[in-house]
C-alpha cells in the first residue's frame, strides 16, 4: 500500500527547468537599475600599498563609485571577516579584509571597487586606478616557508606557522621498536581548484522601506553568510535576508564568505540601489579557495606477518595567506590518516604555513585526499618491500565489520571521539578486487608487456566522515491545497537536493514526490542554518525532513481519528487523504485536514491540536556518519609520453542507506571525475614570486570527457545507526581515494622501470623524469 | 563609440537592436533579450558552456561579437524543443540518464549535441568523447551525459530517416 | 573579462577592408574570432577598429590544380577537415585539422586566422611548414608573397605589415600515393600541443624518395627537421632509420615555458617524430589507414 519513494533512481525534479534554459542563477535575476561592478585587483603576491589613486575612474561616464578601503563606511571599515570555525591550536586567526587597507599578501586580493552601469564600464574605469605598491618579501611554497629565516607572509606574527595540531594513541615508539618492517617516504601534492562552472556571484538590493538588505550569492552556505555580514555590518539578523538561487555547483569553495560577499552589500547600501558582481574565470583561479598541497614526511612499522603495529611522521599543509575556514583542511587530513585499517598506534605532528597565495579551505574531499595517498602510498611501499600482494597487506589489516563501531582513538573534526558507526570494509575490498580481476592481472599485466603494453591496477581504500553537525533544519507543511511543503536552508548547487528532500517527504506522507514542493537556501524561509559541506545535507536535512514530516503525520492523524471516532492505528494514508485502514469508509483530503486544522473562526479545533499543519525539526546528528569504499583502476601508461589512459575504474561505496541510487551514482561519477583531475591533470602552477601562472581554463586542465572513463559502481548499504534514515554522505568519496588509487596503478604499470611516484598530481612531464632517473641508476649500478 | 543595429533571428522571433561592438553575442542573449538559458563559464572559449547554434552550427557565444549575429538565425537552449514546454530528444535524454547535476554547463551540452547528432546520428562512444572535449562538465563526470547522447543519436538517426527536420 | 570598446567596421569587398586598414589607426582583422576575440575578451589585445572580414565574398575558397592546394585565408576550418577531394589527395589535412580545437571552434575558426595568430602550437601552420607554403597578402599597395620560411617573425607575430591582409595560402601537396603521419602531445584532446610532429613520406623501390618533417609547439614557429630529412634520403624504411631520425633532431629550438620543460620537447619531438615516421612508411606502402 505504502508508496515506496526512499531508494528508487527517481528523475530529479529540478531537471525541466535547467534543461529548457529556466534555471535561476545569480546573474540571470534583473533588478531594475542594477549596477555592476569590477574589482581593482593586486598584481603582486606580498606589498604594500603606497597610495591610489581613483580620480581618473571616478570621473569616466557611467561610473557610479569608486572606492577603496579608506572609503569603505563604518561599520565595515577597519574589519576582517569573522572566522566562524575557530580552534585553539591557531596562533592568530588573521583573515581577509573586505578591502584591502594596507598590505596585500597574495596576488588577486581586491585593494579598491569599481560600480558602473555596466560590467564592461567598470572594468574600463579599473583599468585607470592607480595603486602604488611597494613589493615585499614573498613566500611561494612550504619550502620557502620554513627554511630557516624564512621572509615572512604577515611581518607582526613570529614565523610563518598558523597552527600546529598533534594527534595520536598508543604506544607509537615501541610499534616502531618491536617491528619486522618499517617503510618512510615524503610526498608532495598540489594544490588544485574547485572551478564550479558557475563561478561566484553576489546580487545586493537595499530595502528602502526598512533598511533592511537582500543578497542573492551563489553560495553553498547562506546562514553562514548572513552570520559573517550580521558580523560586518552590525545589522540585525532580520535585517538581512541571504538567497542561494540556483547555484551552478561549488565542491566546498563556496562555503566561506568572501570579501566580494561584503563589498557588494555595502556597495548598494551606499548608492541605494541593486548592485551585482559576477566573478570571472580569471578571478576564479585567482581569489577563489584552493586545497591540497601538503608535504607528509611518514613511515609505517609492519610486523613478520604483516599487522599494521604503527604509523608516524610529519605533515605540512601549505595554508595560503589567510585562515577562511580555520584549519579544517589540515585537521581532518590528520584524522583520516588511519583509513579502514586497524592501527594499533599512530603519531602525526602538522604545522599549518602561511604563504603568499590564495587560502585554502575544504575542497571536495576536504583534506581526506592527501591522507589517504600518504596512508595508500605507505601501504604499497610496505607491501613491495615484504614482496606482498598490495591487496593482500591491506586484508590483513582491514577493521573487521564485526568489530563495529570502532573506535579509532582520535577526536575527529566534529569534536566528537572518531568511531566509525557502521560498514564493512573488507567486503568492499573484496568486491573491488573480483570486479577488477585482481588476482589475475599480474598475468594479464606481463602478457600485456610482452606486446609492448604497460598496463597497470591499483586499488585504494578509505573512511571518510560524513554528516557533520552541528544541525539542520527543515519545517513541513500540509497547504490548504492538499500539497506538501518543505522549507529548510539546506540548499545543493546541483546534488538534486529538492529531489531527494521530496523523495522523504513523498514517503512520509504517502504520495507521489510531484504533491510536494521544496524550498531551499533562504535564511527568510527558515530562521537558522548552517550549509551545504562536509557531505551532511541527506544526514542533517534529510533527518530534519523525515523528523518533521512524521510529526506532521502523526498529527493528522490524531485530527483524523478524533473525526472519526476510531483509533489513530486505525488510519492509513492514501492518496492524498487519510482514511479509516481497508475500507472505503470516511476520509478526509489533506487539503481539508489542511483547513480543519487551521480552525473556523468562532469554533473549537478538533482533536485537541495546536492550529496548523506543520512542524518543524532541527535534526543535530550526535557524531559524524561514516561512509567507506574501495576504488580499483586500470591504467595503461605510454612510458615514452608519460601519458596515462585509464582503461576500467570500479567503485565500490557504501553511504548506508541510499534514498536515490541514480543521484548517488551522479554524485560518485563526478567526485571521481574530480579526483582523477587531481590524480594526473589538474595543478594550480605559481611561479617563484608566488604569482599564479595557470590563470585560465587553457592552462588549467580540467578533466574532459575523453580523461573520465564511466565508472564500474557497486553499493554496499550498510545503514547509519546514528540518524532516522540510515543514510551517510555520498558527495566526496567519488574524489577521495582516486588519486592514490591511479597513482598505484601507474607505478604497476611501470614496474619494468621500477619507479616510485611521490606526488600528486603526477603529469606526463614527470613520469618520463622519473623513468629516465630509474634508468639512470640502472645504468650506473650495472 | 558607436552602437550597431542589428536584426537576427533567435528561436524563430526576429529581433532588432541597438548594441555596443564589444559586446560579444553570449552577453546580448542573456542581457540584452532576457534569454538567460545560455550561460557564460570562461569567457576564453574553453568551457563550451555559451555553446548556441548559428546557423545551425554550434559556436561559442563568448567568441563570436552581438554585431557578428547581423542577419542570421541563433538557437538558444530555450529554443532546442519546438514548443517551450517539450523536452528535444536530446533534452529528455539527459533527464532521463542523469546527465546534467546543477546544469550550469549542460546548455552548451545540449546544443553541441545537437549539431553533433543531427550530422552523425551514429557516432559511437570513443569518437562521441572526444569530440564533447569542447564542453567542461565539472559535476557529472561525463558518464551521463554520454549515455544520454548515445541513448539520443537513435532519436536523431530516426528523424533523419524519415527526414523529419522539424524539432531541433 | 570585458572587451575594452572599439568600432566596429564591416567591409564588403577586399577593396574596402584594405582601405581600412590603411586608413584607421589601431586596426585589426577580425577572422574567425577564435583566438582573436578571447584575447579582447581578457584585454590582452586592445583594438581601436576591429575591420570584420566575414563579409568579403572572395576570401574563401579551397582550390586543388595539381600539386597546388590554395586554401582562401576566410576557409573556415571545419570546411578544410570536410573537403572529401582533399581528404583523397592529402588526408594530413583532416586529421591534423581535427587537432585544431573543437568542432563548435572549427566552425568558425579560419584557416587565414589561424595563420595570422601564429599560436606556436597551430597545426595549420604547421602543415604550410611541412608543405613549403606560400602565403599571400595584399595591401591598397601591392599583392605579394612570402615564404612559409620566411612568414614568422617572432612569437605569434608574422612578417606581415599592418596594412596588409592575408588573403590565401598555397601548399606544394606531395605525390600521389605518398604516406603521411601526424602526432600530437597533449592531455585533452583539442589543447595547444606541447609539441607535435606532422611527416610526408614517398617511396620509390622501396627506398625513400622525398621525406619532410615538422616539428611544432616546441618554439616560436614550427620547425622543419632538416637535419633528419637529409638522413631519411635514399634510405629503406624500418624502426631504425627512424630512431636515428629522432636522434637528429638536437638542434631544433626548444622552449620552456609553463606546461613543458624544452628537454621534455625534445623528448616528445623524438618520440613523436618516429611515430609519424613509421605511420607515413605505412601508408606510403599502401597501408593507407
Amino acid at each position: 500500500m505504502t508508496t515506496q519513494m526512499v531508494g528508487k533512481p527517481i528523475q530529479r525534479v529540478e531537471d525541466k527547468d535547467l534543461l529548457t534554459g529556466k534555471g535561476n542563477f545569480t546573474d540571470d535575476i534583473k533588478l531594475p537599475g542594477t549596477l555592476h561592478v569590477a574589482f581593482i585587483r593586486a598584481p603582486f603576491a606580498h606589498a604594500r600599498i603606497t597610495g591610489i589613486d581613483l580620480d581618473a575612474a571616478r570621473d569616466l561616464a557611467g561610473v557610479h563609485l569608486v572606492m577603496a578601503a579608506a572609503d569603505l563606511p563604518a561599520p565595515a571599515k577597519g574589519k576582517r571577516i569573522l572566522l566562524q570555525v575557530p580552534n585553539p591550536a591557531i596562533a592568530d586567526p588573521i583573515t581577509q579584509e573586505p578591502l584591502v587597507s594596507d598590505r596585500v599578501a597574495f596576488a588577486g586580493e581586491a585593494v579598491a571597487v569599481v560600480v558602473a552601469d555596466s560590467r564592461a564600464i567598470a572594468e574600463d574605469a579599473a583599468e585607470m586606478v592607480m595603486v602604488d605598491y611597494d613589493p615585499l618579501p614573498t613566500v611561494a611554497n612550504l619550502a620557502q616557508a620554513t627554511a630557516p629565516g624564512a621572509d615572512k607572509v604577515h611581518p607582526h606574527l613570529a614565523d610563518n606557522v598558523a597552527a600546529r595540531i598533534h594527534v595520536g594513541y598508543g604506544d607509537i615508539e615501541s610499534a616502531f621498536r618491536d617491528a619486522a618492517h618499517t617503510v618512510s617516504v615524503t610526498l608532495d601534492q598540489h594544490r588544485g581548484t574547485g572551478n564550479p562552472m558557475e563561478g561566484r556571484a553576489v546580487l545586493a538590493a537595499p530595502n528602502a522601506l526598512d533598511g533592511g538588505i537582500t543578497v542573492w550569492s551563489a553560495t553553498q552556505a547562506p546562514h553562514i553568510l548572513r552570520r559573517a555580514l550580521v558580523d560586518m555590518l552590525e545589522m540585525a539578523e532580520t535585517d538581512i535576508r541571504v538567497i542561494a538561487p540556483d547555484v551552478g555547483g561549488g565542491f566546498g569553495p563556496k562555503v566561506q564568505a568572501y570579501p566580494e560577499e561584503f563589498v557588494i552589500p555595502i556597495c548598494a547600501q551606499m548608492l541605494g540601489v541593486p548592485v551585482k558582481w559576477i566573478e570571472d574565470r580569471r578571478e576564479h583561479l585567482l581569489c577563489t579557495v584552493q586545497e591540497r598541497d601538503q608535504t607528509w614526511s611518514v613511515e609505517m612499522a609492519v610486523d613478520a606477518e604483516g599487522k599494521l603495529l604503527g604509523v608516524r611522521g610529519r605533515m605540512q599543509h601549505d595554508q595560503g595567506a589567510y585562515l577562511p575556514w580555520g584549519v579544517i583542511a589540515p585537521y581532518i587530513s590528520t584524522v583520516t590518516m588511519p583509513g579502514p585499517y586497524v592501527l594499533p598506534a599512530y603519531d602525526l605532528e602538522t604545522q599549518v604555513m602561511f604563504t603568499n597565495k590564495v587560502p585554502t579551505a575544504p575542497l571536495r574531499g576536504a583534506g581526506r585526499p592527501q591522507a589517504v595517498f600518504a596512508m595508500e602510498r605507505l601501504f604499497d611501499l610496505a607491501a613491495d618491500r615484504m614482496g606482498l600482494d598490495r591487496a593482500e597487506l591491506r586484508r590483513r589489516n582491514l577493521i573487521p565489520a564485526e568489530a563495529m563501531p570502532y573506535s579509532v582513538g582520535l577526536i575527529f573534526r566534529d569534536g566528537q571521539p572518531l568511531v566509525y558507526d557502521s560498514g564493512d570494509y573488507p567486503r568492499c575490498q573484496q568486491i573491488a578486487e573480483e570486479k577488477s580481476g585482481w588476482a589475475d592481472f599480474p598475468a594479464r599485466r606481463e602478457a600485456a608487456l610482452r606486446e609492448g603494453h604497460y598496463i597497470g591496477l591499483g586499488i585504494a581504500n578509505y573512511v571518510e566522515g560524513t554528516g557533520l553537525g552541528p544541525f539542520e533544519g527543515a519545517t513541513t507543511q500540509v497547504l490548504p491545497s492538499g500539497r506538501i511543503m518543505i522549507k529548510t536552508g539546506a540548499a545543493g548547487q546541483g546534488q538534486g537536493n529538492r529531489t531527494v528532500y521530496a523523495q522523504v517527504a513523498a514517503e512520509a506522507f504517502n504520495v507521489d514526490i510531484s504533491q510536494v514542493d521544496v524550498e531551499l537556501g533562504d535564511t527568510g524561509k527558515i530562521p537558522i542554518g548552517v550549509g551545504a559541506f562536509a557531505s551532511r545535507l541527506m544526514v542533517n536535512a534529510g533527518s530534519a525532513i523525515d523528523v518533521s514530516a512524521g510529526t506532521v503525520v502523526t498529527k493528522m492523524k490524531k485530527i483524523a481519528a478524533a473525526a472519526f471516532e476510531v483509533s489513530e492505528d486505525d488510519l492509513e494514508l492514501v492518496d492524498g487523504t487519510v482514511r479509516v485502514t481497508g475500507e472505503q469508509g470516511p476520509s478526509l483530503t489533506f487539503g481539508e485536514m489542511a483547513q480543519m486544522a487551521s480552525g473556523m473562526p468562532g469554533y473549537v479545533l478538533p482533536g485537541g491540536q495546536e492550529p496548523g499543519l506543520f512542524a518543524t525539526h532541527y535534526f543535530s546528528p550526535p557524531q559524524a556518519a561514516y561512509a567507506n569504499g574501495s576504488h580499483a583502476v586500470e591504467v595503461e601508461v605510454d612510458p615514452e609520453t608519460g601519458i596515462v589512459r585509464i582503461a576500467r575504474y570500479i567503485v565500490v561505496h557504501d553511504c548506508g542507506r541510499m534514498v536515490n541510487p541514480l543521484l548517488v551514482e551522479g554524485q560518485i561519477q563526478g567526485g571521481l571525475a574530480h579526483g582523477i583531475g587531481n590524480a594526473f591533470l589538474e595543478k594550480m602552477r605559481y611561479d617563484d614570486d608566488a604569482n599564479p601562472v595557470t590563470t585560465t581554463l587553457a592552462d588549467y586542465l580540467l578533466p574532459d570527457a575523453d580523461n573520465v572513463p564511466t565508472a564500474e559502481i557497486y553499493h554496499v548499504e550498510s545503514p547509519a545507526p546514528h540518524n532516522p534514515l540510515g543514510v551517510k554522505g555520498a558527495g566526496e568519496g567519488g574524489t577521495i581515494p582516486a588519486a592514490a588509487a591511479v597513482v598505484s596503478a601507474v607505478e604497476d604499470a611501470l614496474r619494468p622501470f621500477g619507479i616510485q611516484i611521490d606526488e600528486a598530481p603526477i603529469l606526463p612531464e614527470r613520469i618520463c623524469e622519473l623513468i629516465d632517473a630509474a634508468r639512470q641508476d640502472t645504468q650506473e649500478a650495472s | 563609440m558607436t552602437t550597431k543595429s542589428i536584426s537576427l533571428t533567435v528561436n524563430g522571433k526576429t529581433v532588432d537592436q541597438e548594441v555596443e561592438p564589444r559586446t560579444h553575442l553570449a552577453d546580448f542573449l542573456r542581457h540584452g533579450i532576457g534569454l538567460t538559458g545560455t550561460h557564460i563559464g570562461c569567457e576564453h572559449g574553453v568551457c563550451g558552456a555559451c555553446t548556441v547554434l548559428v546557423d545551425g552550427q554550434a559556436v561559442r557565444s563568448c567568441l563570436m561579437l552581438a554585431v557578428q549575429a547581423d542577419g542570421a538565425e541563433v538557437t538558444t537552449v530555450e529554443g532546442l524543443a519546438g514548443n517551450a514546454d517539450d523536452l528535444s530528444p536530446i533534452q529528455a535524454a539527459f533527464r532521463e540518464f542523469h546527465g546534467l547535476q546543477c546544469g550550469y554547463c549542460t546548455p552548451g551540452f545540449l546544443t553541441s549535441l545537437t549539431q553533433l547528432l543531427m550530422e552523425n546520428p551514429d557516432i559511437g562512444e570513443e569518437d562521441l568523447r572526444k569530440e564533447l572535449s569542447g564542453n567542461l562538465c565539472r559535476c557529472t563526470g561525463y558518464a551521463g551525459i554520454v549515455r544520454a547522447a548515445l541513448a539520443a543519436a537513435q532519436a536523431y538517426k530516426e528523424a533523419a530517416a524519415t527526414g523529419m527536420g522539424g524539432s531541433r | 573579462m570585458k572587451a575594452a570598446a572599439f568600432d566596429y567596421h564591416r567591409p564588403a569587398n577586399r577593396a574596402e577592408a584594405l582601405d581600412m586598414v590603411g586608413s584607421l589607426d589601431n586596426a585589426k582583422f577580425l577572422a574567425g574570432g577564435q583566438s582573436l576575440v578571447a584575447m579582447l575578451n581578457m584585454r590582452y589585445a586592445i583594438v581601436d577598429h576591429l575591420i570584420d572580414l566575414n563579409h568579403v565574398t572572395d576570401l574563401a575558397g579551397i582550390e586543388m590544380t595539381g600539386d597546388r592546394l590554395r586554401l582562401g585565408a576566410m576557409t573556415r576550418q571545419r570546411a578544410v577537415k570536410d573537403d572529401a577531394a582533399l581528404a583523397a589527395r592529402a588526408p594530413i589535412f583532416a586529421a591534423a585539422l581535427d587537432y585544431v580545437g573543437h568542432f563548435q571552434t572549427r566552425n568558425r575558426g579560419t584557416v587565414g586566422g589561424s595563420l595570422g595568430h601564429m599560436d606556436p602550437s597551430a597545426e595549420l601552420m604547421a602543415l604550410a611548414t611541412l608543405m613549403d607554403a606560400e602565403v599571400e597578402v595584399q595591401s591598397k599597395a601591392q599583392t605579394r608573397s612570402l615564404s612559409i620560411a620566411d612568414y614568422p617573425m617572432a612569437y605569434m607575430t608574422p612578417a606581415i605589415e599592418m596594412d596588409e591582409m592575408i588573403t590565401g595560402v598555397t601548399f606544394a601537396l606531395p605525390g600521389e600515393g605518398h604516406g603521411w603521419g601526424f602526432h600530437e602531445h597533449a592531455q585533452r584532446h583539442g589543447d595547444f600541443a606541447i609539441c607535435g610532429v606532422a611527416a610526408l613520406m614517398e617511396l620509390a623501390g622501396g627506398t625513400i624518395s622525398r621525406t619532410a618533417i615538422t616539428v611544432f609547439g616546441i618554439g616560436m614557429a614550427p620547425q622543419r627537421a632538416r637535419a633528419a630529412e637529409d638522413m631519411l634520403a635514399s634510405q629503406t624504411p624500418g624502426d631504425d632509420l627512424y630512431r636515428a631520425a629522432a636522434d637528429a633532431l638536437d638542434d631544433l629550438d626548444y622552449t620552456t615555458d609553463a606546461m613543458a620543460s624544452a628537454a621534455y620537447r625534445r623528448r616528445l619531438a623524438g618520440v613523436l617524430t618516429r611515430r609519424a615516421l613509421a605511420d607515413a612508411a605505412r601508408r606510403a606502402g599502401g597501408d593507407r589507414r
